[in-house]
């Protein structure tokens, strides 16, 4: 590849959540070799960047790490109003990326203010956040995000393709799948039998313990954490955390209306109730039992 | 519809209207094949055992009243409303066509035996059981209704019809079923009520 693509990376209001999942990227010397970063704030100095700011030098990512606000009270960086900062170098990006949920739709820091702290383009799902509109603006959302799902929509604009979007202004790629596709606890889910408790193998975790993968739209179960794992395999429910109105409140319960779970993305009630009852109707045995039974 | 369809359903008719009287044991094939009018051997054209055409009859009685509730469902209107209308679709049944009540409540409900396999659970009343659940979930949802387990506002529901249906084929009634249509919808929605 020629020319590196040259990354700003800003943080708003943060947990440092994003960062940190970037730098596991394991591959990262590859990604050295086809991006240079100008800034990050975990690596870089004051100096730097202010020198960054006050040239006009034009530059390729403007990475957005961290809901956003207009509120010179709630923000500022090196003494300067944080949306001074964002509008110099929101002009000079080609493309400005938002890392994680609280970049692309305000995450926890929204709920504190959600008409003073917002996303880039989004508040929660209504339209109109940082920004009332802005077309070189792509959302990467997750709590973190993650590296794979970051560094791959870098290399493949990096390389000139062209990135499908959502509704959400997500990554098709990644974010066309649901958490629930490829769980290991599929089977479950199709016969309705619960898990017990969390952290164990058997189980779905759907109907008690608040798991959102069918209607949350995420890779992990395709590509895992850091290769190995996912929250569903490892008995934790997935917490919807690509969603728009990640975090919801009591994270670990399924909301109910009349026992009846929300149901999965894009399925019509009656023909999940129809085949969930169906489903329960019949007592499956092997389902009922430990996967694996420490005395046969 | 196909002939055999057609035949098929006509014979689900004539064997419900006969269970719903007589019972499913005082019943015979021989009974239902007279009241089609056609020969023993030809019913078992159609199905083949006694228990298999009761399982039929009562996914088909589900299906007709699940098909009267999810009218009521897909219409426009509030909570109490449609509540009223669910009501009002069930005594109208349990009016002009008893015997799809009669069978649920003295057939269906008093020979488990007979349904154990392929009636397990909810199955051969899904189709109606399914219409009450979007029911509740949607009264609950828009906030009308309190949230509460399901097998708790589906009890008091259906079982207070259920008991007024059998308690008006017992010949205890004053009046009319129609005559109670408003006192209970009021009734079913004060219970379940936010």
């Amino acid at each position: 590849m020629s020319q590196k693509s040259t990354i700003i990376w800003l943080q708003g209001l943060t947990c440092n959540g994003n960062s940190h999942s970037f730098f596991n990227y394991p591959q990262m010397p590859s990604f050295a070799a086809s991006f240079e970063m100008l800034y990050h704030p975990l690596l870089c100095g004051a100096e730097d960047f202010l020198s960054l700011l006050k040239s006009d030098t034009k530059f390729d990512f403007l990475i957005l790490e961290g809901a956003l606000s207009h509120d010179e009270r709630l923000i500022e960086r090196f003494g300067i109003a944080f949306y001074e900062i964002l509008d110099v170098l929101a002009a000079r990006a080609k493309h400005i990326i938002c890392a994680g949920s609280c970049a692309s739709f305000g995450g926890v820091f929204r709920l504190r203010d959600p008409q003073k702290i917002t996303g880039a383009l989004f508040c929660g799902k209504e339209k109109g956040g940082y920004w009332l509109e802005k077309a070189n603006v792509i959302n990467i959302s997750g709590c973190p995000v993650h590296p794979r799902w970051l560094v791959e929509t870098l290399l493949a604009l990096h390389v000139g393709e062209k990135v499908l979007l959502d509704d959400f202004l997500r990554p098709k790629e990644v974010f066309s799948y649901l958490v629930h596709h490829g769980c290991l606890r599929n089977e479950y889910f199709e016969w309705k039998v619960d898990s017990q408790q969390l952290g164990e193998r058997e189980g779905c975790l759907f109907y008690e313990h608040g798991c959102v993968g069918p209607m949350s739209h995420a890779n992990c179960n395709k590509i895992l954490w850091n290769g190995v794992s996912s929250k569903t395999r490892a008995g934790s429910p997935c917490l919807g955390c690509t969603e728009f109105d990640f975090p919801r409140v009591a994270l670990y319960e399924t909301q109910k209306n009349m026992s009846l779970p929300q149901t999965p993305f894009g399925i019509s009630k009656r023909a999940y109730y129809s085949l969930a009852g169906v489903a329960k109707s019949f007592k499956i045995e092997r389902l009922e039992k430990k996967l694996i039974d420490e005395n046969h | 519809m196909d002939k055999k369809l057609r035949k098929s359903e006509k014979i689900l008719d004539a064997a419900l209207m006969l269970f719903s009287t007589r019972g499913f044991y005082a019943t015979t094939i021989p009974d239902i094949a007279k009241a089609m009018g056609m020969s023993v051997g030809n019913m078992y054209n159609y199905f083949s055992s006694k228990e298999m055409l009761a399982k039929e009859i009562i996914k088909y009685s589900s299906d007709i009243l699940g098909a009267e509730i999810r009218r009521v469902n897909e219409e426009e209107g509030n909570t109490k409303e449609k509540i009223r209308k669910i009501v009002a679709v069930y005594f109208e049944m349990a009016s002009s066509k008893p015997q799809h009540i009669n069978y649920f409540l003295r057939v269906y409900l008093a020979n488990k035996e007979v349904f154990k396999d392929g009636c397990e659970g909810m199955l051969c009343v899904s189709s109606f059981v399914t219409e009450l659940m979007i029911f509740f979930e949607e009264g609950v949802a828009c906030g009308e209704l309190r949230n509460q387990d399901f097998f708790s506002a589906f009890g008091l529901f259906m079982g207070y019809l259920g008991g007024f249906v059998f308690l008006s084929g017992e010949g205890v009634l004053e009046k009319d079923l129609n005559h109670y249509v408003d006192e209970i919808a009021l009734n079913i929605y004060n219970a379940l009520k936010h």
